[in-house]
């Protein structure tokens, strides 16, 4: 499946966990695609650690404004409704259990629920930025990624090997190929249309139960 | 009320020694005081520890210090957006403390607040632990992390009256009011100075009584 259309799935099938009138924040990268696919009338409000809530669409050169900005620095727009505020308060709604659903990538989790995405000691030392309170304060942590690493190795483990970003915070894997939900253990709630059971098992590196009602997706990025 | 003394970019630099601690606000350059890191930069001031959200890129905000090997040590959140940064910490050049983001701000706060310290659970499990007291408060652990302050802070507002009293518009407010309340001595950069007004008293983010000099940004 080409890269694009792996992103466009999993940002789609985020999208389909969240609630009318949600406060969601969205990591970089393959999590920001998720609001491209939520429509207007949800009233779903992205919010941004750098002190927003509102987040709209990114500008046009014409109407950028330095002062408004995403987590990345970027220019941003806002809805109307938005806000701003400072750190002490965009963390006051982060860590205080004031956000409903956090979307994260991830190098590594496991059947426990733990992450790990900030770290690769000796290679890659970024710092964790405010992933760590996103994970631990957010109602619900929602792992968007692809199933394995560039070198076709799982992502899914039995225990993360880096070092982790919090434990046992993760409540539900979306991948191009599954829909993983952590419960007592991990839990196989949809295969992709295009993948198997057999092919989940072997790229996934620990025990996956079965769903009763074990459904298919992502069968739109297949027309 | 008396009017805050104003300084030169390069005056408000003056103030800064070697081996100082100095709180810069700013996210990813977004409210950073330029003005003041550029004089910071021409004056050559080494060894400095700063605490600060980021490392800014190589030609924005913090980054410029970094790229001139001014800074011996880095208390942040998130530096992938400079690899100078990450090539000084490899070197040894650079001792690098990282701190989560909301932590960060709450250790700052917690200064600023004379409170002793926060108790969160954001890092419980994690490398960021070690060496820490955890706590039981209501049959839930929390780690202990304890308070931050500056020798001087360099903040950046939009606006700010001659008695210090600022406004930070949109997301330049960040880390800018926190840092304000932490240091001995707090240097703020305006892109707009204006006249004290009493009517006007209901719309500033944060009084002027945190504020001991202002610097005119010079440009809009």
């Amino acid at each position: 499946m080409d890269k694009e259309l792996v992103r466009q799935r999993i940002a789609r099938r985020v999208a389909q966990e969240l609630s009318r009138g949600d406060l969601v924040n969205l990591g970089i990268g393959l999590p920001t695609l998720v609001a491209n696919y939520i429509s207007d009338d949800l009233g779903i409000i992205f919010q941004s650690e750098n002190g927003l809530v509102g987040l709209g669409p990114m500008p046009t050169e014409d109407n950028a404004d330095p002062d408004s900005t995403n987590a990345g620095g970027q220019p941003v727009t806002v809805v109307p409704g938005a806000a701003f505020f400072d750190s002490a308060l965009s963390f006051t709604i982060i860590r205080g259990g004031h956000v409903d659903v956090t979307v994260l990538g991830a190098l590594e989790v496991d059947r426990e629920g733990n992450l790990a995405n900030w770290i690769i000691p000796g290679k890659m030392v970024p710092g964790m930025g405010g992933a760590m309170d996103l994970v631990n304060g957010a109602k619900r942590v929602i792992i968007a990624m692809e199933h394995c690493d560039k070198r076709g190795q799982a992502k899914i483990l039995e225990r993360c090997q880096l070092p982790l970003t919090a434990a046992k915070q993760v409540n539900l894997i979306i991948t191009e190929k599954a829909v993983i939900e952590v419960n007592n253990g991990l839990l196989l709630r949809e295969i992709a249309i295009d993948s198997s059971l057999e092919e989940v098992l072997s790229q996934t590196a620990t025990e996956l139960r079965i769903a009763d009602d074990l459904k298919t997706f992502g069968t739109e990025e297949m027309q | 009320m008396l009017e805050k003394p104003q300084l030169s970019p390069e005056q408000a630099a003056a103030m800064i020694k070697e081996g100082m601690t100095i709180m810069i606000g700013g996210f990813m350059a977004v409210g950073t005081p330029e003005k003041i890191i550029d004089a910071i930069v021409l004056a050559g001031t080494k060894n400095l520890t700063i605490i600060a959200n980021d490392t800014g890129l190589i030609d924005r905000g913090i980054g410029k210090l970094i790229m001139n090997k001014q800074v011996s040590k880095m208390i942040a959140s998130h530096v992938g957006l400079n690899p100078e940064t990450g090539r000084q910490m490899a070197r040894g050049e650079l001792e690098m403390e990282l701190v989560p983001q909301g932590t960060l701000v709450e250790r700052i706060r917690a200064h600023g607040a004379g409170l002793g310290g926060v108790l969160t659970q954001t890092g419980l499990g994690t490398l960021v632990e070690q060496g820490k007291e955890k706590i039981i408060i209501d049959d839930k652990w929390f780690l202990l992390e304890k308070p931050l302050h500056a020798d001087i802070s360099l903040i950046c507002c939009s606006l700010a009256d001659r008695a210090g009293n600022a406004i930070f518009n949109k997301t330049t407010k960040n880390f800018n009011p926190v840092m304000a309340t932490a240091a001995n001595i707090v240097i703020a950069e305006c892109e707009d100075i204006v006249p004290m007004d009493q009517n006007a008293a209901d719309r500033f983010n944060i009084p002027g009584i945190f504020i001991d000099y202002l610097v005119a940004r010079g440009e809009k």
